[in-house]
Order: C-alpha cells, then structure tokens, then sequence
C-alpha cells in the first residue's frame, strides 16, 4: 500500500498543491479515501491532516466510506429531472432499501446522484459501473437490479 | 505502412461522443471492421472515429463521406447490410436514415436534415469529418494555420486587437468581451502569466464544451497558444469536469500529438517561444465554474470564490496575471484568426457577434447541440432545428442559463437570442443549456429542482447564498407538499430579491433566478398549489392521485400485478380499485395500463375516486 502511494506522490512531486490530483489517484484505485493512507499523505506532504479533510468533503467526488461492489448512480440533470429521474431514483432508494449517498448493507451496491453527465439525449440515465443505461423508467430500474442480483447469486 | 487519409475511396465517421458510446458506438465500430474485413474492402473503405455529432437523439450515428449520408440509430445488427449494400454496392440503405416521421420519406444526406440545415458552424466546423485522436487529420482542414499566421505574420498586439475588433465574447455565460479581457492581462506588469481554460461545465443540462473538448481538442489548444503568444504566458492550464473522462482522454492525446508536431511546448515553430499547457480535473464542485473559485481549485485547494477586484487579470493563479476563459471562446479564437475579425463580426447582432452552441434537452423531439447565429429566435431554435415537441403537447416555457438562469414562457418565443436579450428576459446566456418545458412540467417543481442545486452547490462562504437558498426551499417544498400559505409568493420574492444583492460570486446573485422568473410568468401555478392544493401539470406527488376510470377498465389486471406496493385490487373482468393509503405514486400502473383502456388517471387536487 505505502509503494503505491509513494509513486502517487512522487508522480506530483511531492508537492501539497496538487493533494486534489493526488487524492483523485487513490479514489480511482481504491474507490474511496481510507483514512490511513491519507495520515500517510499528510505526513510525507507535511500538510495538517484537516486541511486534506476539509478538501476531501468539499468535493463530492471524494468518499470517505468504503463503496459497494456495484456502483449506481443516477443523473439528476434537468433533462433527466424533468423526463422522471426523481421517480427512479425513489425506485431504486425503495429497491435497494437505502438512501442516496448509502451502500447496502450486503456492499453490493452503493447508489449515488450525479448533477449532469451531459448525455440529456438518454434521459433519464442510470450509471452501474460505468455502464450507461438512457431512458430508464422505473420499470426498466426493476429488471436493471434484477439482472445484478441474479448475476450474484448465480 | 499506415495509409494516408485521402487515399481512401470511402470514409465512415462514428460518432464517438459520449452519448454514443454509451450506446455502443464502440463496438459497432469493431462490427464494420469486421465485415469490412469480410468483403475485402481494408483498403478500400476507411473507419474512423468523431466527436459528438450533435445530434444526439438519433445515435448512434454513422456518415459517410464523401457524399454525407447520414445514417441513424445504428446497431450491430445493421452493420452486414449496411457494408454490403452501402460500401460493396454503392447503395445507401434507406432504412436506416433519418425521417422526419415514420411514414416520411428518408433524408440521405446530413446538411439536407431540419436540425443541421438551420445551424451555422465556427466551433462546429469540424463535426463528423474528422478524427479527434489524429492531430494529422485536423492540421488537413486547416488546422494550426491560424497559429502559424499569429506566430509568424502578426505581432502580439496585433492579435489581441483582432480579437477585440471581432467582438468576441465570453462563452461561459457572463459575455465579458474576450479581447479587452486580454488587453488588461497583457498590459498587467510581470513576467510570469498564466493562461486558463475553463471546462468545469457544471450547468445541468449544457454539454457543448465537454462535446468541443472531445470532437476538436486541437481546436482549443490552437487557440490557447494563439492567446498564449499574445498576453506572453509560458503557462496555462485545462480544467475539465471530473464527470468527463472521455474528454480529458482526448485533451491528453492533443496535447502530446501538439506537443511532437511543434505547435506546442518548447520553441513553438522555431520561433523561441515557450507555452505548456498541464490538465487539471475537477471534483465535482459545480461553484468552480466561478474563475477565482476555480484558481483556488487549480492551487490545490478548496474552492471558494473570493472578492473581485483583484480580478484574475491582475492577480490570478499563485498571484500573477491570468486570463480565463471558456472551452468554446477558445475554440473560437483560431478561425477569427485565421478568417478576420471582420467576418466573425458580420455574424450575429450589434452586441453579441458570432455563433453560439446551445444544449437542447428535455421535452423536444431533436435532442442535441446545435450552433446558431446570434441574434436567432427561440422559435427557430425550438421548432426549425429543435422539431418541437414530442406527442403532441404544447410548449410551456424554455429554461436557459442553467441555474443562474430562467424560465422564458410561450409569448416570447420570438425573443431574438443574444447576452442582452435574454438578461432583460429575467434569464441569461450562461453557458448556453437550453432545456425545453412542456405542459406536463410544473414550473415550482422546476424552481425548487434548480434552487436545491444551489443550495447544495452553495460554498457557504456568505450567508445569503447559505441561508437564504435554504429558506427558499423550505417555503418551495411546503408549497409542493400542499402546506402553502398566504404571503409565501411575497416571501420568496424578497428573499430572492435580497440573496441576489447581497451574495459576492455569481452563484449567489443569480441562484434566486429560477425562482424569481416562474414568479414572474407563472404565477397561476404557485397560486393553485397555494390556494387550491392543486398542481395544474399532475407533478407534485402530495397533490395529485392516482385513479382508475371505472367506465374504462377492462378488467386485465395487468396493473394489480405490477404494482409494487399492492395497492390495487381487483378481480379479471372487473373494475380495479386502487387504494389512495398503500399507493405510493410510483406510477408504474399508469405506464402498463395497454393503449386500449387507458383506465389509470393523474388528479389534482387529490381525490380517492375520477
């Protein structure tokens, strides 16, 4: 773990003015910041602890909790606002039984708003793991998880 | 050895933009290399990849050059006829092109189509003809000669006077004059300038920079070291949304490919002048849009906006002189160079000169971008290119300016577009979304969708911005929950009045914009769901029911199944009932009720029975 955010670090050099490129690296390998690695950042940037926090909150790209295996998330744009992404989101809030922001409590899936992806041609759109799923409706929100749930219990 | 371009008898442009790849335009590209390879014809026939086409509502998209034949909602399936009667026998499919209507006839060719036929590219010029990974394909439609020209015929202040004279104006929504811009960075004192390119596209619905900064990257780095060379900066940065990967996979290629061609970098056309241009990604915070926001985000730290004067161009990043401006303003800089400020500013009104890209979305037949010569009228845009709106229904309002921006009702459809117009509207250019309303949407609902995304957008720096979005939402959500009361309209009103007075950056001093302009042209709506507890659109959950038309159901029981909540009963044959305290208004039954009964109704204000 402290070999790969050695390299991260040496790839900015170093340096405490690029902690937002930085911490974007160990989302993208870890999905989420753990908290140990960024003491380990803080330490070697020799940048308070609470100054990499306060970025870390700030950007709601960051995540400080651990994310499901499946990734959901929905585009809260106004094209998809006003074609019925609110009724999608509740469905999927319903179906998986938590609320936006949460991860199941079997971390299979954690569900998530956009505010546009800037595809409003597919409107309403459901990401899962990067996948685009367009004109989705809330019938198509139930088949969608099915095909999850049964690929994991097949 | 690779072929050149031109040696080619055909070309297939895929769209590769991000909405067509989320529609497998990718691996359609995979199925005609296939049977291309199949029928013999490698040599022949050449597949390459474009940015977004603009037509977005019918990708994924296939042209085919030369000759323009337009090709619509592809899929794999289509590949084999496609080659074989296309490519192998030189007859375009008909069934696969566009028609205005199913029963119309096909339009083979691209600029023959309503939605292309009306538009008129600057930015735009290069859509579906080039490949935006290939640096070659671009310098063949002149590409990097507007740079050669400013770096070889022209002085500094030679091409900061021709961008002042074309008029040019900031893309990015405020419509502050590009060249006076760079006038004030050029003559602020020191050595060390930094250049910025603002892609934090975060206004929902707006998608064109992330569509230039994929289909023509080259196009904004030409016009970054055009700028470069005339303010004297050796440095400049991209940033670009975090939600936009493929676009910040494109920029990188550019810049490398600009960098081996001697169009970047050191010594930039033996010239002796430096310029390197790094690629910052946003983290989704949409207040990073705001520059002084956006430089702190560049410092590595958070961003929130700062008082102006000093204005960047005074003192910017680390302190020093920059000048920012947006994806599609860069974009626009390389052809005034190249073409005159004189022609760019024989296109559009007296204030606002050129083209601008707009963002259709929501309820409109075309979705897509469309570029379009200032001074436009809604009406054009809206129903020449944008083909109106879907089933029939009536047109209730445009939202333009994203959440800065406003609602711009039916009776000014004919408003001619430009900076000026739309600000006297109650609304703004901003970065060009423009997302179509029709009478299903309910305009408080709209209001509070754009509030709540200020409020959660907010930096919470100053208080009004913090507080009074928040109050806003609290009285817009009592409203929607048919706990409106007498004087909420005045409240919000004042409220909205004061956030704008008294918030320092442009999020706060527009964000009660949406709310003040549906006040302004629909104040019924508030007033039904105040008074009467009735949403007149059959929008807000707690004001409308479900009900089923008693004369009009077959009895097939197909919604008693679907829905998830058990709420409807009923036997085969019979009338369905639904139960108002277990539905919970999914409205999946209305969606499954079959075309032929029709039985399941929306009512407002909410009663158990039609």
């Amino acid at each position: 773990m402290t070999e790969k955010i050695e390299s991260i670090l040496r790839k900015y050099d170093y340096r405490s003015a690029n902690i937002i490129q930085i911490l974007q690296d160990i989302q993208s390998l870890y999905r989420y910041l753990p908290r140990e690695l960024l003491l380990a950042v803080s330490q070697r940037l020799k940048m308070p602890l609470n100054n990499i926090y306060s970025i870390a909150t700030f950007y709601t790209a960051f995540s400080l909790n651990p994310r499901g295996k499946h990734l959901c998330t929905v585009c809260m744009g106004t094209a998809c606002h006003v074609r019925g992404a609110p009724g999608v989101l509740s469905r999927l809030e319903e179906r998986l039984k938590i609320t936006s922001g949460a991860t199941t409590e079997d971390k299979l899936f954690t569900l998530e708003t956009v505010n546009c992806l800037g595809a409003c041609a597919l409107a309403p759109i459901v990401v899962i793991d990067g996948h685009y799923y367009g004109q989705t409706t809330v019938n198509k929100v139930d088949t969608l998880i099915n095909t999850y749930n049964d690929e994991e219990s097949s | 050895m690779k072929k050149a371009a031109r040696e080619f008898r055909l070309h297939l442009y895929i769209c590769a933009g991000t909405g067509c790849v989320a529609n497998h335009s990718l691996e359609i590209r995979e199925e005609l290399f296939r049977e291309i390879a199949r029928c013999g014809l490698e040599n022949d026939v050449r597949v390459a990849i474009t940015g977004c086409n603009g037509f977005c509502e019918r990708g994924p998209i296939v042209v085919v050059q030369p000759g323009g034949i337009f090709y619509q909602k592809i899929t794999k399936k289509d590949i084999p006829q496609l080659v074989d009667e296309h490519l192998v026998h030189g007859r375009p499919v008909e069934r696969l092109m566009y028609r205005q209507s199913p029963d119309a006839p096909p339009i083979p060719k691209m600029h023959d189509i309503d939605f292309f036929k009306h538009q008129s590219l600057i930015v735009f010029k290069n859509r579906s003809r080039l490949d935006p990974e290939d640096i070659k394909e671009y310098i063949r439609f002149d590409g990097y000669s507007a740079l050669r020209k400013a770096f070889t015929k022209m002085s500094s202040e030679h091409i900061v006077s021709e961008i002042k004279t074309s008029g040019l104006r900031g893309r990015g929504g405020a419509g502050f004059p590009t060249g006076l811009k760079w006038e004030l960075c050029r003559a602020s004192p020191g050595k060390e300038k930094y250049i910025v390119c603002n892609g934090d596209e975060g206004d929902p619905g707006a998608f064109m920079d992330r569509s230039v900064l994929e289909a023509d990257p080259h196009a904004v780095i030409e016009g970054m070291v055009i700028g470069a060379k005339a303010m004297g900066a050796h440095k400049g940065f991209i940033y670009v949304r975090n939600e936009y990967p493929l676009a910040v996979h494109r920029i990188q290629i550019a810049l490398a490919q600009a960098e081996q061609h001697g169009f970047l970098g050191k010594d930039i056309l033996g010239t002796g002048f430096d310029f390197s241009i790094h690629v910052v990604r946003g983290s989704g915070a949409f207040v990073c849009g705001e520059e002084t926001a956006l430089l702190a985000s560049i410092e590595g730290r958070v961003g929130r906006p700062r008082p102006r004067p000093p204005y960047p161009v005074e003192k910017g990043l680390w302190g020093k002189p920059t000048n920012i401006n947006n994806v599609e303003t860069w974009a626009n800089v390389p052809v005034i160079i190249l073409k005159g400020a004189q022609w760019f500013s024989s296109i559009g009104t007296k204030k606002s000169k050129g083209t601008k890209i707009f963002s259709l979305v929501g309820k409109i037949n075309n979705t897509g971008l469309v570029e379009v010569p200032m001074g436009i009228s809604l009406r054009e845009i809206i129903y020449d290119i944008g083909g109106g709106i879907p089933d029939g229904k009536d047109f209730k309002a445009v939202q333009t300016g994203g959440p800065s921006g406003g609602c711009i009702p039916k009776d000014l459809l004919d408003l001619p577009i430009d900076y000026e117009s739309l600000t006297e509207a109650g609304s703004m250019m901003g970065s060009g979304g423009m997302i179509v309303l029709d009478e299903d949407t309910c305009m408080v609902d709209v209001a509070r969708y754009f509030l709540n995304f200020t409020l959660q957008e907010s930096c919470g720096k100053c208080p009004s911005c913090r507080l009074g979005t928040k109050q806003m939402v609290t009285i817009l959500d009592r409203i929607i929950d048919g706990n409106g009361r007498d004087g909420d309209i005045e409240f919000l009103e004042d409220i909205g009045k004061n956030v704008k007075l008294s918030s320092l950056c442009g999020l706060g001093q527009t964000a009660s914009n949406p709310v003040l302009t549906t006040l302004k042209y629909f104040k019924d709506e508030y007033e039904a769901h105040i008074k009467e507890k009735r949403c007149p659109a059959l929008v807000c959950k707690a004001l409308i029911s479900y009900v089923i038309d008693p004369d009009a159901c077959g009895g097939c029981t197909v919604c008693a199944k679907k829905c998830p909540s058990g709420a409807i009963s009923g036997e085969p044959k019979k009338v369905h009932v639904i139960d108002q305290s277990k539905c919970t208004k999914c409205g999946i039954c209305i969606t499954v009720c079959p075309d032929k009964f029709s039985a399941v109704k929306k009512v407002s204000p909410a009663k158990t029975k039609i």
